[in-house]
């Protein structure tokens, strides 16, 4: 007995105190293979695509030119610095400007020398071009990598993801909370709201609103959110109609807590349990909610990256098949990975396997 | 229902208490009708005695109790704790009460929260309530936990590591952390192992000697009101029907309900048991939206007499302190079946 209490406070993970309960959590989901497999390999690639600019970059990490030595990926140098014509910001994959710094010094480039934004000037062939060893994926029908185009994407995908899911977390508990725990007039007059709210068609609400202002991420992010909200109240009002019936919900009252405190400290960790469970596939359908924006060019501005863009590319240039293929594989191990992770997190917080 | 006999204060009075809650039905969610799970109770609770309230399931022992503590919006009566009618006061005003009324609940596993450790448990009302340092509540909290016999050490576990019993405990704790003079006991030996509810009992009257409390021990338990009780109350359908102290009830019950209930009670004693009459009620009890009219007692009683059906008995103080409503007791038996019958001449008048 001493000996359990005493590895209960010892018990730690990641430096936080562990209570028993999070352990068998946590080894339920390391149990679970292929979600504890599929989270390393998301937050691999995810943390990867997070230092983009150093894997796929037009401009060099480090040059040493002259004796002297550049960082061009932070900082903008003119083409006559290396000993160029002209004043404009040097273009490190022209031919000429590699031989100028070459002979005077070395650079050390990213793995993929592109940016999403960089065009390919020595293509050679028309664009799109088939993948070879200077553009390993081929490029996009303007001659872009294709390649640093899908690491960008995938930033921008699953960065609007997160925040558009923490957001709407945010969101959907409160009004889930709200309606759960007073119920009653609120909660008919919050859920018929709902039900109109959720009538709306939102595309249409985007078609019109592209017509006078240029959708940008935060934009998007906003209109999203005033829809996206809703997707996990209905599990929140029903964690919360039954928390609040609890006793020691009924307790804590009888001792005279506020109902702002009771819903915090007492309610909402019990209900997030069902949240939580929801959460990736939440993440999930906000990812492709941006991804089907953007392939039906509603999204983000043009030029910008995203792996509905690509997609979009990829149908109407059926003659460069690399281009659909590829962002359709991405798209899919990316969802693919979610769901997983998605199953262990439910396997993790499943009460029939957490109970004593 | 004053009771004259006891010299002593009343800390609670309850006037007319009526507790109905709204049925709704149909598209418009109108209003159908009500269930009056209690319905016109008045009693008095002295300081430093324990009223046992008794009655069988569904009769509206629970929702009093909590009314009591207002965990119910009433609707309708009074309630005067500590001189003060908590029935109509505001909501901060109410805070402000809090601490004199607390209350034990029936599940112990359902009434502390399984996310929270026995620290912050017992904590909890501290914190609403006092601004003492952390160190000082630390040190209050294992004052609580000695008096009610929890081992210091188990401050940092979770609920779902202790026993029925010493779950009780913890919920008991929590109730005393700030010093109530009031505690509603709801039924909180119910759900736990006859070995524990003798323990448990036990340190609710060592408690109530050491603080000077004054408990509502609701329960279905007639051998352990028995035992604890100073004076008990029976309720039926949302009504008391009698009410007296102790002994006066259990050896000379008045109305046929208690006497029913009485005769429930198991006898330990084999060779008695064989010989305890038992009197079997038949039928159920009425829905508590849709009492019967009279006496709510009237369908099942055994000894139901025409203005049973009528007329509601009024509670009468048939001996000193020994209150009952039942229309057998209101005078005689003769002069009562003769106001039955005036009652049903007039009723009959009424209908041509």
């Amino acid at each position: 007995m001493t000996a359990a209490a005493d590895t209960e406070h010892r018990d730690r993970f990641l430096g936080m105190k562990v209570t028993p309960l999070a352990r068998r959590r946590l080894d339920n989901f390391r149990a679970n293979r292929r979600g504890f497999i599929s989270l390393w390999l998301f937050l691999i690639l995810f943390v990867g695509s997070l230092f983009a600019e150093f894997i796929a970059n037009d401009k060099p990490i480090l040059v040493k030119y002259d004796g002297g030595y550049y960082m061009p990926i932070f900082t903008m140098y003119p083409e006559t610095t290396f000993g160029g014509e002209f004043p404009t910001e040097a273009d490190y994959n022209d031919p000429v400007l590699i031989k100028l710094v070459e002979s005077k010094g070395w650079m050390i480039r990213p793995p993929i020398p592109w940016h999403h934004t960089s065009v390919n000037y020595q293509l050679g062939t028309p664009a799109p071009a088939k993948p070879g060893p200077r553009n390993w994926l081929g490029t996009d029908d303007q001659a872009r990598d294709l390649l640093a185009r899908l690491i960008y994407g995938f930033r921008i995908s699953v960065l609007f993801g997160l925040i558009l899911t923490v957001a709407s977390t945010v969101i959907g508990v409160a009004a889930g909370a709200v309606q759960g725990y007073f119920g009653g007039w609120v909660d008919l007059g919050f859920q018929r709201f709902m039900e109109i709210w959720s009538g709306i068609p939102r595309l249409y609400v985007l078609i019109i609103l592209a017509s006078f202002v240029e959708p940008s991420f935060w934009w998007l992010l906003g209109i999203l959110l005033l829809f996206h909200w809703m997707s996990l109240v209905s599990v929140v009002r029903a964690e919360f109609l039954r928390g609040r019936q609890q006793d020691y919900v009924r307790a804590a009252r009888a001792l005279g807590v506020s109902d702002a405190v009771i819903m915090f400290r007492h309610v909402l960790p019990n209900a997030m349990v069902a949240a939580l469970t929801l959460l990736p596939f939440v993440l999930n359908s906000s990812i492709t909610a941006l991804t089907s924006l953007d392939f039906l060019g509603l999204g983000l501005p043009p030029g910008s990256a995203s792996l509905g863009e690509i997609l979009a590319q990829g149908k109407a240039n059926l003659q460069a098949p690399w281009i659909g293929i590829t962002s359709f594989c991405v798209l899919a191990a990316l969802l693919s990975l979610l769901i997983f992770v998605g199953e262990a997190v439910r396997d993790a917080f499943d009460p029939r396997k957490t109970m004593v | 229902m004053l009771d004259a006999a006891s010299s002593k204060k009343p800390l609670v009075e309850v006037r007319d208490l009526k507790m109905h809650f709204p049925i709704y039905a149909g598209l418009l969610r109108r209003r159908v009708g009500e269930v009056k799970a209690v319905d016109g109770v008045s009693f008095d609770v002295f300081e430093g005695e324990t009223l046992g309230l008794v009655g069988e399931s569904g009769c509206g022992k629970s929702t009093c109790g909590r009314a009591l503590l207002r965990l119910y919006e009433v609707t309708d009566g009074s309630i005067t704790i500590d001189g003060v009618d908590i029935a109509t006061l505001s909501n901060s005003e109410l805070r402000e009460k809090r601490p004199t009324m607390q209350m034990v609940f029936q599940d112990p596993q359902a009434s502390l929260n399984p996310r929270m450790t026995v620290q912050a448990i017992i904590q909890e009302p501290l914190d609403e309530h006092t601004t003492l340092s952390t160190k000082e509540k630390q040190q209050k909290v294992y004052d609580l936990m000695d008096a009610v016999g929890l081992n210091r050490r188990f401050a940092g576990r979770y609920p779902h590591a202790f026993s029925g019993g010493q779950r009780q405990r913890i919920g008991i704790a929590r109730a005393l952390a700030l010093n109530p003079k009031f505690i509603v006991c709801d039924e909180p030996i119910a759900a736990l192992d006859v070995s524990i509810q003798a323990q448990v009992v036990n340190l609710l009257e060592d408690l109530q000697e050491q603080f000077g409390l004054t408990y509502l021990f609701i329960s279905h338990d007639l051998s352990m009101v028995r035992h604890i009780a100073t004076r008990v109350a029976v309720m039926y359908l949302g009504k008391i029907v009698e009410l007296a102290p102790r002994e006066a009830l259990y050896s000379a019950p008045l109305h046929p309900y208690t006497e029913a209930l009485l005769s429930a009670v198991p006898e330990p004693d084999p060779s008695i048991e064989a010989k305890v009459e038992r009197i079997i009620l038949q039928g159920d009890v009425p829905s508590p939206s849709n009492p019967p009219k009279g006496c709510n007692f009237c369908t099942r009683c055994p000894k139901v007499m025409p203005i049973c059906r009528q007329a509601e008995p009024p509670t009468r103080e048939v001996r000193p302190g020994h209150f009952t409503a039942c229309h057998l007791h209101e005078t005689t038996s003769q002069t009562t079946e003769k106001t039955a019958a005036q009652y049903e001449a007039n009723e009959r008048q009424h209908g041509e």
